[in-house]
């Protein structure tokens, strides 16, 4: 195995790009070195990015926020400004792993690692975060959605990679929440899980609304039935049962011992609609 | 193989070696450079034995390579005390005997510091989610709580 840690984003494509064998990124490595440890993987490259430039940091720009490829979740709990506007987001990487863990991952790796239970996506989801991709061929953007095409698959090309994830700057009157269910209190994997994203007008009616679910599926799924029933209420009993079955209608569990698929079923929806209460709140609602 | 070359800094200490790319700074630690009190539980990052900090941050030393240590600064067990004196969380670990096999220990230790340093006077709970990332298979955690919790208390009065 060849180790290299590249200082320009262009020295990282040029090196994925020309990879001959396996080659893999390296951010935080709690993902690839279990992987490599448990001999599920074996690379011929591993190319660690921490040392390109610009990739370490959380940026404040006129539009948003853009979070570097290599910034650990747990500088994003201390990012104040980032925790006050996206804080279903902050919450969500933060409940990733221990404080070990934390001080290593990345939302980026979490996204790339492409485990339909990653805490960090479907509250990125809700947030209508985007992938900003470098490769070969230039820069690119895609939603987070679309990063994810199956369990361990990515839409990412041959020598491309994430350099940061994009959130806006929230629209006044909005919030986000997340929210899993685990079997116990700390350090598991979801089971299920919900992140929701909402914007209020004046009267703390929701004007829009973003929905997505984890665990439930073999990629995180945003689930547009779920906003379009709560979108013109004020979240009233009525409109929350309706977002719960089409939460339910949006999954395609797996039935294991964790979690059957009735049960998923059932705690997605759940989960839904606790997430969008504390996110009403947040945004400046009154239930 | 040649090996990478790495120069970093343990325990403030400059050091320089030569490692494999896919050796992990545990492996580096434990089997190059001696400094065996980082321990290994499971090698896959969950049970928090071979906690040690890189560059002020409480990590894995087993999913860490020992590539990536070049320029940073690593703090480890051997570290703690300063000389002959225990740290205030070492001392309150022996009188409350907060430890069986010792395995965890090391690691427990330094998970222990960095919540201290980060939040000098926390509740139980606070203790108990921030230690989540270590387990022990001994003591039945109270011990070990009590001792961070006299320890805080200790600090504070300092």
């Amino acid at each position: 195995m060849q180790y290299e840690r590249p200082e320009t984003l262009k020295d990282a494509v040029g090196l994925l790009a020309g990879s001959k064998g396996k080659a893999y990124v390296l951010a935080g490595g709690s993902d690839l070195l279990v992987r490599m440890r448990g001999e599920y993987i074996e690379p011929d490259l591993v190319v660690d990015i921490k040392s390109v430039k610009g990739l370490d940091k959380v940026t404040r720009t006129a539009k948003g926020f853009s979070v570097g490829a290599s910034v650990p979740c747990a500088a994003l709990g201390e990012n104040k400004a980032l925790k006050k506007a996206w804080p279903g987001v902050v919450e969500a990487a933060n409940l990733i792993g221990s404080k070990q863990i934390q001080g290593r991952c990345t939302i980026s790796g979490n996204l790339c690692n492409a485990s339909p239970a990653a805490d960090s996506v479907p509250a990125l989801v809700a947030a209508n975060a985007k992938a900003v991709i470098a490769g070969p061929k230039g820069k690119r953007r895609l939603a987070v959605e679309k990063v994810v095409t199956a369990p361990g698959k990515t839409a990412l090309g041959k020598g491309e990679l994430i350099e940061s994830i994009e959130l806006a700057k929230p629209a006044s009157r909005s919030g986000d929440a997340y929210l899993r269910f685990i079997p116990r209190t700390e350090m598991d994997i979801a089971v299920a899980s919900a992140g929701v994203n909402l914007t209020l007008d004046a009267k703390g009616v929701v004007k829009s609304a973003r929905v997505a679910l984890g665990a439930v599926a073999p990629t995180v799924v945003l689930v547009k039935d779920a906003a379009k029933v709560i979108i013109g209420t004020k979240l009233e009993d009525a409109a929350l049962e309706k977002m719960a079955t089409a939460c339910a209608k949006a999954c395609n569990p797996i039935d294991d011992k964790r979690g059957t698929i009735d049960f998923r079923k059932k705690v997605s929806g759940v989960l839904a609609q606790r997430a969008a209460k504390i996110a009403y709140a947040r945004a400046g609602g009154k239930l | 193989m040649a090996g990478i070359a790495v120069s970093t800094t343990i325990n403030g200490d400059e050091v320089e070696y030569l490692c494999n790319a896919d050796e992990t700074l545990l492996d580096v630690l434990r089997d190059r450079l001696e400094l065996t009190g980082t321990k290994e539980g499971c090698g896959t990052g969950d049970c928090g034995a071979c906690s040690v900090m890189v560059d002020g941050r409480l990590v894995c030393s087993c999913l860490v390579l020992g590539a990536e240590a070049q320029d940073k600064s690593i703090e480890t067990i051997e570290g703690m005390a300063d000389g002959a004196d225990l740290h205030p969380l070492q001392q309150k670990f022996i009188e409350h005997a907060a430890l069986q096999c010792g395995v965890c220990t090391p690691g427990f230790l330094i998970a222990a510091r960095d919540l201290l340093e980060r939040n000098p006077d926390p509740t139980e709970e606070e203790i108990r989610f921030g230690l989540a990332g270590n387990l022990c298979r001994c003591t039945g955690y109270d011990k070990i709580v009590r001792a961070v919790q006299d320890a805080a208390q200790e600090m504070k009065g300092k």
